[in-house]
């Protein structure tokens, strides 16, 4: 069209612009965006599995940069029970990192749980649901739920399990772990505390032939003091911790729930 | 004239150089809204032992232009419930639009609500009908936000939804543009939240508080804070809309002034202007 | 060769104004056991009867959990019921992840009922060749309601949907102005005495051929209302409630008397 008109020998005028074709081309569906879909809003989480129980905590503070949104917002739920109150729950997940994202992380693993329910007449092992948080997370490998979970509850015979993930769904079974804002401050003191790392019989030997301290498994009271030293601890250092804990303990008598307070600075 | 009518209405070139019409794309990646544009300040809200109190100035600015300086941002849902929008103005008429809409078909399903409690004698007494409560409301608007933060076509709106929940206790709760939910018993939208909730929290830190708080005081509360914010907030307004909740409704008043104001502070501020001192 | 010349398909009126295609989806709803729904002021029972198809089978699920705050009784084709009652979960889901409160009973019930509209009303389609009882509860108590292959769907105070079931809506038209105020127990004798009403001779109900389900909108202290979760029972749980109603004649003799309870 250009060519014709402003080529035009006889009116030999002024040219006008004919030229609007794109500049570019995109992938079909491709978008533009300067929106950040993420946020931080900090907290700290932590489980250890005990001989016949799993604790697990999280602090309820809800952080913006350096705002405090919240200072009850929990981050730990009970997963698939057979009502909205999750009365019969035996699983419980606690997510932290970008709220929104835990948010509806919780509700998916939920509504799968109920649906399994529903379709098999029994409960998820908590074998088979950690498998199942693993491929929902992966599911969303490109544009992933900025959440750090971890989740609890007791495996095929009795024992406490906990089973942590990455923010794309690699998880592995563990003893203990610490997630988010804090993870770095608390899970050092996991490791000497729960696994007995670096702990050695004094004056049994020089070098390697220093003895390690036994491991024993830890009881519910011990673990309970523990967690709470844990984020008495990472609240006096991180400004993202504080304001409240909530623990909740599986048994098989079922999921307790305890709330304390921590410092609110 | 130029008898081509193709020409018409076309840039000439040699006044105006090749026009470059690469915003007309039609295969380039789709582009939605980057950054709000005209916007809303702050709003703010508290709970009290029967209710909440929200309110937020009439202000609607464009950049740092005081452009419309009668916009309501609270608005009522159902009677029931009161949603206050800080951000993007178009986006909170896009919402307002979307509620009201939701509003009619809940209230239309339920139309059967008032006829079906009259022939009850105690059963029903307590319980209102079953047309969307605040709770019901705010876990709507957090999926809808959430759902377009995801499709990166956010709603550019931090929002407040005060009201009553299912069991007819005060509800207060926030959601923003990713879809970030949570509440508390008193809570702020941007300079709000560091400005006004500072004080907001001397009087309700907890759910307790507020529970002691009456509906005079948190009024009292709220209009201090809109004040200080009005003092300090440069995108702020002296006009505003305030609103309370209650179990027997919202009641909405869109047009106060700021009363008692005493911009005496303003001498002992050292640091920004030409002052020697 | 064909009885009928109106019933090849479901978008066809006969001259006198049916759709047979859909009538017959009726018939199919009598072909089913019995099931019977009660709701009172506090509570919705279904009750229902179970078929074996011969002695050493299982018995046919009469009763469906659907959420926590409602349940379904089908008499019918069992696998068209699966269908509706998939759907009706997947709804009450999607409406709990939405809005945070249960699905109101009303609008779950129009839902199926649009759904199956649609079936009379397209070419190569069929009618759900199954009735059910619709049992919940919401913010304005409990509902029963009844659904129809038509697309019909009705609120009822109590009823009665397939084989024989007219002998039980006549027990339940009898003793109607009782249901509103009966407790939890009373709701669930009189659903069973109606189920009784509507067995063939020397049939009786035992702990194999009997379903119980139960939903309620319970008064907490507080003056706030719970919902007691819908629930079936089955098997022994269900002994207590038919010995209560073993050798009474109608009309609620026998009430009152101390049984165990499952709460």
């Amino acid at each position: 069209m250009a060519a014709m008109f402003s080529q035009n020998p006889l009116m030999n005028g002024p040219n006008y612009s004919f030229n609007d074709s794109p500049r570019t081309s995109a992938p079909e569906g491709a978008r533009e965006h300067r929106f950040d879909p993420y946020t931080d809003n900090g907290g700290s989480t932590l489980a250890i599995a005990g001989a016949d129980f799993t604790i697990m905590a999280g602090d309820t503070r809800l952080t913006s940069g350096y705002s405090i949104n919240s200072r009850h917002h929990p981050k730990l739920f009970k997963i698939g029970g057979t009502t909205a109150d999750q009365k019969d729950a035996t699983i419980v997940l606690s997510v932290v990192g970008f709220a929104a994202d835990g948010e509806a992380l919780k509700e998916r693993l939920d509504a799968i749980c109920k649906m399994y329910r529903y379709r098999h007449g029994k409960p998820m092992s908590v074998k088979a649901c950690a498998q199942r948080l693993s491929t929902i997370l992966y599911q969303k490998r490109f544009f992933p739920y900025y959440a750090y979970a971890i989740l609890g509850g007791l495996d095929e015979e009795g024992k406490g399990a906990v089973y942590s993930y990455d923010p794309v769904g690699s998880y592995e079974r563990e003893q203990c772990r610490a997630g988010g804002a804090a993870a770095s401050l608390i899970m050092p003191f996991l490791d000497n505390q729960v696994n007995f790392k670096n702990q050695y019989i004094p004056n049994s030997g020089e070098g390697h032939a220093l003895q390690e301290r036994e491991r024993r498994p830890l009881s519910r009271n011990e673990v309970e003091v523990l967690v709470k030293d844990a984020f008495d601890g990472a609240v006096e250092r991180h400004i993202e911790v504080g304001d409240g804990l909530q623990m909740m303990v599986i048994t098989k008598d079922g999921i307790e729930e305890i709330l304390m307070p921590l410092k609110r600075d | 004239m130029d008898h081509r009518p193709q020409a018409w209405g076309r840039p000439r070139d040699d006044i105006y150089g090749a026009y470059d019409a690469s915003y007309l794309q039609t295969s380039g990646p789709k582009t939605a809204t980057q950054s709000p544009v005209v916007t809303g300040t702050s709003v703010i809200a508290i709970k009290f032992k029967d209710g909440i109190v929200m309110a937020a100035d009439n202000l609607a600015s464009y950049g740092s232009l005081a452009r419309f300086t009668d916009v309501k941002r609270l608005r009522t849902f159902l009677d029931t419930s009161v949603v206050g929008f800080g951000g993007d103005v178009s986006d909170m008429q896009f919402l307002d639009r979307h509620l009201k809409e939701l509003a009619i078909d809940e209230a239309y399903e339920h139309n059967d609500d008032q006829q079906q409690q009259d022939d009850d004698d105690s059963h029903h007494k307590s319980t209102p009908g079953t047309a969307l409560n605040a709770a019901n409301l705010h876990k709507y608007l957090q999926k809808l936000m959430y759902r377009r933060r995801n499709d990166f076509d956010p709603l550019w709106n931090q929002i407040l939804v005060g009201g009553l929940d299912a069991a007819r206790k005060p509800f207060l709760a926030s959601v923003d543009l990713r879809g970030t939910a949570f509440t508390s018993p008193s809570l702020a939208t941007g300079f709000g939240a560091a400005l006004a909730q500072p004080i907001m929290r001397r009087y309700a830190a907890t759910d307790e508080d507020a529970a002691r708080l009456t509906r005079e005081q948190a009024v009292d509360v709220v209009k201090e804070c809109m004040k200080v914010l009005f003092y300090r907030d440069a995108r702020s307004l002296d006009r505003y809309s305030i609103a309370v909740v209650t179990k027997d409704g919202v009641e909405l008043s869109e047009d106060e002034q700021l009363e008692r104001q005493s911009w005496a502070f303003a001498e002992r501020i050292r640091g920004y202007g030409t002052q020697t001192v | 060769m064909f009885r009928n010349n109106y019933d090849n398909d479901s978008v066809t009126f006969s001259p006198q104004g049916r759709i047979f295609q859909v009538e017959y989806a009726a018939e199919a709803v009598k072909q089913g056991s019995v099931v019977v729904g009660i709701a009172s002021k506090t509570h919705a029972v279904l009750v229902a009867i179970k078929r074996n198809a011969e002695e050493l089978s299982s018995y046919q699920k009469k009763l469906f959990p659907i959420d926590e705050h409602v349940g379904i009784a089908i008499a019918g084709l069992t696998s068209d019921a699966r269908v509706l009652s998939n759907f009706m979960k997947q709804q009450c889901l999607g409406h709990r992840l939405t809005y945070g409160r249960n699905m109101p009973v009303r609008t779950l019930v129009e839902m199926i009922g649009s759904k199956a509209q649609i079936n009379t009303q397209h070419y190569g389609k069929r009618p759900y060749g199954v009735g059910l009882l619709v049992a919940g509860v919401d913010d304005q108590g409990p509902h029963l309601f009844e659904f129809q292959p038509s697309g019909m769907t009705e609120e009822m105070v109590a009823f009665a949907i397939g084989a024989r079931s007219q002998m039980a809506r006549t027990y339940l038209e009898k003793n109607i102005d009782a249901f509103r105020g009966c407790s939890r127990e009373e709701l669930i004798r009189h659903g069973l005495r109606a189920l009784k009403e509507s067995l063939v001779q020397d049939r009786e109900l035992t702990v194999d051929n009997t379903s119980v389900g139960v939903v309620g909108a319970v008064k907490a202290d507080d003056g706030t209302t719970k919902v007691e979760p819908f629930r079936v029972f089955d098997g022994q749980e269900v002994t207590a409630w038919i010995e209560s109603v073993a050798d009474d004649k109608e009309g609620g003799a026998g009430e009152g008397e101390g049984m165990e309870v499952d709460s």
